[in-house]
């Protein structure tokens, strides 16, 4: 009997370890600005370039992740790039003419979508479209222009 | 001619091993069902067999894998004055490769040779045909909650390794070289999506299933004599590793 309850209670202790150890994977190696709301709405915003920007890229704002990219196609009749993004319902007052911009976390960092507030007094919706975008810094094209531009100096 | 078939012998012997083994498989699913609910007590006692009997050899691999890894990566990010992304390298190998797999290449050695070996000693000492005399369904009694309980273990076994690697990277990369334990943490959180995690658990209940599966199967089928039990212990090992480093880069090329 008592050697049964010791069975039991190692077992128990083993599989509270390994649960533990599966939480600690799963929320403390992973993204914690991963960004998760319950209602959210739609809006596109069109790209010359989008870089290296993937599906799950997040959305920023002051700083502040407010959304993320679902989805990224190319539009071959513009020959732009269409970027799907959803925001969070709690941020329902950005002004319209806010200007998106790919930027990159640090130096090598994975690249994100910045909204830059504008003036505007109409506010994004489900399905607005952002129309002032820049895009997404190509390092080999800034070495290319600095490389250009350090010759002519000569 | 005498070659050709002798080839074709092995051929068709391997053929019909696989498909044994196959069939087995599918009778220890068949039966896991009512095991589970009608025997989980057995269950259990396989669980602290396979699982908690192993947490001691596999948190001290780890914490000393994750350090020499943490080691690795310092020394040669360090060329490129890219330390800080060693929490990204450790991480990302730990949590995706080295972690399932080391946990199941240890698991094999810890685990499924002492499966293996008692139902082949108890096989060789008749106890599963008694069982079977008494109308006691070997299946249900020996094979299936042993089968289980490695299946159970694995991937909380693997969790453990990978955390205490983690840590183990950490100790070497922030306390002994220095790395800035915000930067170690950070990127890593930031490089790493939950996918990552999730293709590591994958990995590492598909080495469960087949671990635990070849320990039982070498273990009934072993020759029941002192010398075919060991032979069935080696082949546990031999075979486990084997089909985890094949199926490992398969589930990688498909995952990736």
């Amino acid at each position: 009997m008592r050697q049964n309850r010791a069975v039991e209670l190692g077992t128990g202790l083993f599989v509270l370890l390994g649960i533990g150890a599966l939480l600690f994977l799963t929320t403390q190696t992973t993204g914690r600005n991963d960004f998760s709301a319950a209602e959210t709405y739609v809006v596109e915003a069109r790209f010359e370039n989008v870089g290296s920007l993937k599906k799950r890229s997040p959305v920023a704002m002051s700083g502040v992740t407010i959304g993320r990219v679902t989805d990224i196609q190319f539009d071959s009749d513009a020959l732009e790039a269409v970027v799907t993004l959803i925001i969070d319902s709690r941020y329902d007052q950005i002004p319209d003419d806010s200007d998106a911009s790919i930027l990159t976390a640090g130096l090598l960092g994975s690249q994100y979508i910045g909204l830059q507030a504008g003036g505007s007094e109409t506010y994004l919706e489900e399905g607005s479209e952002i129309y002032l975008t820049q895009s997404a810094v190509i390092l080999e094209n800034l070495i290319g222009k600095f490389l250009v531009q350090g010759s002519s100096d000569d | 001619m005498n070659l050709l078939r002798e080839l074709w012998r092995s051929v068709a012997e391997f053929l019909r091993t696989f498909g044994a083994m196959a069939l087995f498989f599918v009778d220890l699913l068949r039966y896991s069902p009512s095991t589970l609910f009608k025997r989980f007590n057995l269950v259990v006692y396989q669980v602290f067999n396979a699982g908690a009997l192993s947490i001691v050899i596999i948190m001290v691999c780890g914490l000393f894998v994750g350090g020499v890894l943490g080691l690795q990566a310092f020394a040669n990010l360090e060329r490129f004055n890219a330390e800080e992304a060693t929490g990204i390298l450790a991480g990302f190998a730990l949590v995706k490769e080295i972690g399932p797999v080391i946990t199941a290449l240890l698991f094999a050695g810890r685990a499924g040779t002492a499966l293996a070996s008692e139902i082949g000693l108890m096989k060789a000492t008749d106890q599963l045909s008694a069982m079977e005399m008494m109308a006691v369904n070997p299946m249900h009694r020996v094979l299936v909650p042993r089968f289980l309980g490695g299946i159970i273990s694995m991937p909380l076994l693997t969790a453990v390794f990978t955390m205490v690697g983690l840590l183990g990277a950490h100790l070497v990369a922030v306390e002994m070289q220095g790395v800035d334990v915000g930067a170690y943490w950070q990127q890593l959180q930031q490089t790493m999506d939950l996918d990552d995690v999730y293709e590591g658990i994958t990995k590492s209940i598909v080495f469960g299933v087949v671990a635990s599966l070849l320990a039982v199967w070498e273990g009934y089928n072993a020759v029941p004599t002192a010398e075919g039990v060991g032979r069935a212990t080696t082949r546990t090992v031999v075979g486990t590793a084997i089909a985890v480093l094949i199926l490992d880069f398969m589930i990688t090329a498909y995952l990736l």
